[in-house]
């Protein structure tokens, strides 16, 4: 079946503080999603990822590597979490995408995965 | 008068009307929107070539069909298809009879809802839309979008492949989804209308048949999901305005107000149509939704219903009208909404009154930038007799004008308020 990632995009400055409670509201939230998406049957791996600020980005131009910090582009939305979904098609991609809580002050991106 | 048989009208009439069809069934019984065009093209080259002698055959769609599924079956072979997918093929299509689908399993419902899909742009679905469904070939739909025949053609290349590529299924969306999906497929089918009904450029022919095949394909939409209002309420906006096609523009292309359009060259069998679906619509939302409000395009209907019922400019029901703007501006708070109504407003109340609520609305942004804001200040302005004033007004409304037509409608105002002036 195909398979997409949900790219998680919202703006890092408005997350709230580890160990916040409303940080914990939104961790319960993201539990409450990950466990549904499980029992649905189409979650295939999903993990949040550290603020921007711990990027680092890796070029590879005439044999050097180059490396900078931070994002490859400043957004005005970062990505900050993925999920992995098999779905029968984008319209159920689509929904489980829709109940992701970022989706509701961000944007999330379904991007088909290309299978080999 | 019928055409001869085997001319080239009989076949584009017979064709059109089953392309979609057959169309619609070949993608979902191949899988694919390219290898289904494919061979529904050849189909129909073979029957040009069998039809032009001998005319076409008593059931041209039972004949297009037959030709598509052996050119399918052909080219699968060809691609070394696996035998199991074309005993499938072969299977459907002996199935197959264009009569036989049930009306919510119509592939032609599939086909609309998967060429308007949100995931697709806008550009694309109607592009698709056209292209499918209306079995316009790929000139003819860049032709009524002023665009080059590459360009749309690239288009369409993208569409499809998105399709295919992110896998949008082909199908009626779910009840929960239907609503939303729904509203996506009208305002396709209503931006279709426009484009022919407003332009005033380009190739004429095209654009009244833009008008006919949108009417065709909202037909086609209220039969296959006869329980919709909005269907219907559609269907009776754009007939109702279509009635008044013929009128709009003179033969010189000028520009011809509502107030001096020849109502007798209104199509009374259009405005009876458009009346009765929209009667249909508030029937059945009074019956489904008893407590819902009029939705916006019942709310067009209606007042597009108005216009058409009036013998005479001057028996129009103005105050009725304005209270539908007012309804309507509730629901679509737009800035061509606002204006309507305060037009509306002036022909019910006095220009005195209209120009009030117009210069209400002098700080809203959108409207200030709107050449039709400027030009329904400079009507009043006029109507009251302030010249200075009102040329003024045309002449902004002159500056920020892009239609050609429209252009040359404000130039004659103004000149005609200049020459008035001492």
């Amino acid at each position: 079946m195909p398979r997409y990632l949900a790219l998680i995009y919202g703006r890092e400055a408005d997350m709230p503080a580890l160990n916040s409670p409303e940080r914990q509201q939104v961790s319960a939230a993201y539990g409450s999603f990950t466990e549904d998406v499980q029992k649905g049957g189409v979650l295939r791996g999903g993990d949040a990822l550290l603020p921007t600020s711990m990027a680092t980005t890796v070029r590879v131009r005439d044999g050097k590597t180059l490396t900078t910090d931070g994002p490859f582009a400043e957004t005005k939305e970062q990505l900050g979490g993925f999920y992995a979904f098999e779905c029968k098609d984008l319209d159920e991609a689509i929904a489980w995408a829709a109940k992701i809580p970022g989706a509701a002050v961000g944007s999330i991106e379904v991007r088909p995965i290309l299978e080999m | 008068m019928t055409p001869a048989p085997g001319s080239h009208d009989t076949l584009e009439r017979a064709f059109r009307e089953e392309y979609g069809r057959i169309l619609a069934t070949l993608i979902r019984i191949l899988g694919d929107f390219d290898l289904a065009e494919e061979c529904l093209q050849d189909a129909a080259v073979s029957a040009l070539d069998h039809w032009r002698d001998a005319g076409p055959p008593a059931n041209p769609g039972a004949w297009l069909t037959a030709t598509a599924r052996n050119r399918a079956i052909d080219l699968l072979r060809r691609r070394h298809a696996l035998d199991a997918r074309l005993e499938a093929v072969q299977r459907e299509m002996d199935l197959y009879d264009t009569s036989s689908n049930q009306p919510g399993e119509d592939d032609r419902l599939r086909l609309i809802f998967t060429c308007c899909h949100p995931a697709l742009n806008l550009e694309s679905q109607v592009a698709l839309t056209l292209r499918t469904l209306g079995g316009l070939a790929t000139p003819e739909v860049a032709r009524a979008f002023l665009m080059a025949e590459p360009a749309m053609a690239q288009r369409l290349v993208r569409a499809k492949r998105k399709i295919r590529d992110a896998h949008i299924p082909y199908r009626v969306p779910d009840e929960d989804a239907l609503p939303q999906r729904l509203e996506a497929v009208l305002a396709v089918l209503y931006l279709i209308f426009n484009e022919g009904y407003l332009a005033s450029t380009g190739d004429n022919l095209i654009r009244g048949e833009l008008c006919v095949e949108a009417i065709r394909l909202a037909r086609l939409l209220a039969s296959l999901m006869p329980g919709q209002p909005d269907t219907h309420a559609l269907l009776a906006l754009m007939l109702l305005q279509d009635s008044r096609r013929q009128t709009r523009v003179t033969a010189e292309g000028e520009l011809v107000l509502l107030d001096d359009q020849d109502r007798s060259r209104w199509d009374s069998a259009e405005i009876a149509d458009g009346v009765a679906e929209l009667d249909r619509s508030i029937d059945l939302q009074s019956r489904r939704q008893p407590a819902a409000h009029a939705s916006a395009y019942q709310l067009q209907a209606a007042i597009a219903s108005l216009h058409a019922q009036a013998r005479t400019a001057a028996d129009t029901d103005w105050v009725e009208i304005a209270q539908l703007y007012r309804e309507l501006a509730a629901v679509q708070d737009t800035p061509v909404v606002r204006l309507n109504r305060a037009a509306a407003i002036a022909m019910a109340d006095g220009p005195e009154v209209g120009l009030v609520w117009l210069d209400a609305m002098a700080g809203d942004s959108d409207l200030a930038g709107y050449y039709l804001y400027h030009a329904a200040r400079g009507n009043l302005l006029r109507r009251l007799d302030r010249r200075p004033v009102a040329a003024e007004a045309y002449r902004r409304a002159l500056e920020m004008c892009t239609n050609s037509v429209e252009g040359r409608y404000l130039r004659r105002q103004l000149a005609q308020l200049e020459e008035g002036s001492g």
